[in-house]
């Protein structure tokens, strides 16, 4: 009984992770670099869903599901169009430079997220209360308690997960964009706007990271301009443990180490070592598959 | 470099004891942030030799730091009070032997595995030992626990701290410039090319790891006696990452360059304390305009960045 209450609280954190290492490994895809500042931009989603709330919540009522949606929908937008400016301004420049160079910016542009947000003209340091945006209610099947935010949660997971494959496989634009993390000299030579297609791909992640940002928001105690570092270091092993710059395997890799972390963190005398785990799964997993779950192994052409 | 290292060793060595005999006379603020270059320099330029020369992209320098600063703390703790004072700096020299060498242990136990991996993988697993290194410290109550440990003797000066930069540089410099040292530089070049001229990159790589961390372990010694304070919070992921922003800022491979992007470094957020709110705005956006004006590093040379920029597929 325990552990299946467990693996429901850690199927919900783990479509969390999901989410976000979607983010990561779309971003790998197309420029193959890991974008250190994607944590932050969920920080700056919970944060954007915080202020949008009282507006919106104003007009709607509170805890209503039209104006929960709302907010989503905006946090996501301003998210979006952060996630593009960042590679605009930081990332182009790069574009044909060592992958090395962008890394150490990609760190730089996330201290720059962190230090200003704290900044007490911008949110400040202190950890603020998270307003309900969807009304929480406890849902008992026999011993089991499930919190109908975690459904949420994973029902809301799910049909974004089905919306990003259709995206990617079924879509113009998606095609485009598996065409550019195939081979960007290519794309471009068929008449592809590689550009275009590297906006949308942040646009597309950073709108994922504010969703899962609001989410994670809403099962923390209260938010701060630091919260993002944890779920984004889980969610960048998670995107490994997949396979990075694999979709299936991110949402498998999330998944695969929310439940994991969830249990572990259940346990006596292993639950001290909760933040470990993550990365002794990491460790064991690229040890012996070193691509990861459902990574292709390439070898080296010489 | 080779022939010139043992003199500027010495000369180094020498100016940094003599300018101790003095330090009574210094600024006491001074003489800390003084002392933190001697530190950051050890920690810059032996992840130099594992990211810079071997081209292995380690991101958990910090770690090894850490394991060394604890070894070093906790035998000081231990045995400190029966040491009589004549006899403190043969102790020092011994507790931070003691800490190079767990340290360089835990990256013998790190690298044999980890360095199958490379780049982007590499530097992930290595992100993650450093942060199982820290929560190992966080939990385990005999080493503090997350409030760390406390009451260590102020054996750290800026003798000891220079001398040993100092060290660190000759002995690095020494190794890359070597007929061995050179499968450093193979290996990072070209892995597929070092293995077929006969050099095993494994082993290179584990030598590089070890030898890194042994100085990083002997940096986390003088840390411990110079803050007398030690934290698991203090070698976060954060901490292993201003180690690599040195090493590539100085120029991956370039030893000149790494020691002076380890002072500039060290020194540019305390010249920043004025702004204090801002500080560590200015800092990351310096991080930012750097990277995109100068990849190749301050010092480092536009041929090599070029040449690594070009397609390698």
């Amino acid at each position: 009984m325990f552990y299946i209450q467990q693996l429901i609280n850690g199927l919900a954190l783990g479509s969390i992770y999901a989410l976000i290492a979607l983010g990561y490994t779309m971003v790998y895809g197309v420029l193959r670099f890991i974008n250190f500042a994607h944590s932050d931009i969920l920080m700056v989603g919970a944060f954007a869903a915080f202020f949008l709330a009282p507006g919106i919540q104003g007009i709607f009522g509170p805890e209503s599901i039209p104006g929960a949606l709302l907010i989503f929908f905006f946090s996501a937008l301003i998210c979006a169009l952060l996630g593009v400016l960042i590679e605009m301004l930081a990332y182009r420049p790069l574009r044909n430079r060592p992958k090395l160079t962008v890394l150490i910016t990609a760190i730089g542009v996330s201290l720059f997220l962190e230090f200003t947000c704290q900044h007490k003209g911008v949110f400040g340091s202190k950890t603020r209360p998270f307003p309900t945006l969807i009304p929480a209610q406890e849902i008992h099947f026999g011993e089991l308690v499930v919190s109908s935010n975690d459904l949420v949660v994973l029902i809301v997971t799910l049909l974004l997960l089905a919306a990003l494959r259709f995206i990617v496989q079924r879509t113009k634009i998606g095609t485009a964009m598996r065409a550019v993390s195939f081979n960007p000299q290519a794309a471009a030579l068929m008449g592809i706007n590689i550009n275009h297609i590297i906006s949308f791909t942040f646009a597309l992640g950073s709108a994922l990271a504010a969703i899962a940002g609001i989410f994670y928001a809403m099962r923390s105690p209260g938010i701060e301009p630091l919260m993002g570092i944890q779920p984004g270091l889980r969610a960048f092993i998670a995107a490994v443990v997949g396979g990075i710059g694999n979709l299936p395997g991110a949402a498998l890799g999330g998944i695969v180490l929310g439940v994991i972390e969830a249990i572990a963190g259940g346990l006596p005398g292993v639950s001290n070592y909760r933040d470990g785990i993550a990365f002794a799964i990491l460790i064991l997993i690229l040890l012996f598959r070193p691509a990861g779950l459902l990574g292709k192994f390439q070898a080296e052409k010489v | 470099m080779e022939r010139g290292a043992k003199r500027w060793f010495l000369v180094a060595a020498l100016a940094a004891t003599v300018v101790s005999l003095f330090a009574g006379q210094f600024n006491r603020y001074y003489m800390g942030v003084t002392i933190d270059i001697g530190i950051n320099i050890i920690m810059a330029v032996s992840l130099n030799l594992i990211n810079g020369h071997t081209g292995q992209f380690s991101l958990g320098h910090a770690g090894f730091m850490a394991v060394g600063g604890y070894t070093a703390a906790k035998l000081s703790l231990l045995f400190g009070a029966q040491i009589p004072p004549a006899a403190a700096p043969v102790f020092f020299a011994v507790i931070l032997l003691a800490g190079g060498l767990v340290a360089a242990l835990s990256g013998l136990a790190v690298g044999v595995p980890s360095l199958r991996l490379k780049g982007d993988y590499l530097a992930i697993v290595t992100l993650g030992f450093g942060e199982i290194i820290r929560v190992i410290f966080q939990t385990t109550e005999s080493l503090g626990g997350a409030t760390g440990l406390t009451g260590l003797e102020r054996y750290t000066n800026l003798a000891w701290a220079f001398v040993l930069a100092a060290l660190t540089v000759y002995v690095v410099s020494c190794l890359v410039n070597s007929t061995y040292g050179r499968g450093f530089i193979a290996v990072h070049d070209d892995e597929v090319a070092a293995s077929a001229m006969g050099i095993n990159p494994t082993k290179y790589k584990v030598v590089a790891f070890v030898i890194g961390a042994f100085f990083a372990g002997i940096a986390g010694g003088l840390y411990a006696h110079h803050k007398l304070v030690l934290k698991p919070d203090g070698f976060d992921f954060m901490r292993s990452i201003e180690f690599v922003v040195m090493v590539i800022l100085g120029g991956m491979g370039k030893t000149a360059g790494v020691i002076l992007a380890a002072v500039i470094l060290t020194v540019l957020p305390e010249f920043l304390r004025g702004f204090a709110d801002y500080r560590m705005i200015i800092y990351s956006l310096l991080i930012i305009i750097l990277m995109v004006a100068r990849p190749q590093g301050l010092f480092g040379s536009w041929k090599t960045a070029r040449k690594q920029a070009a397609p390698t597929a």
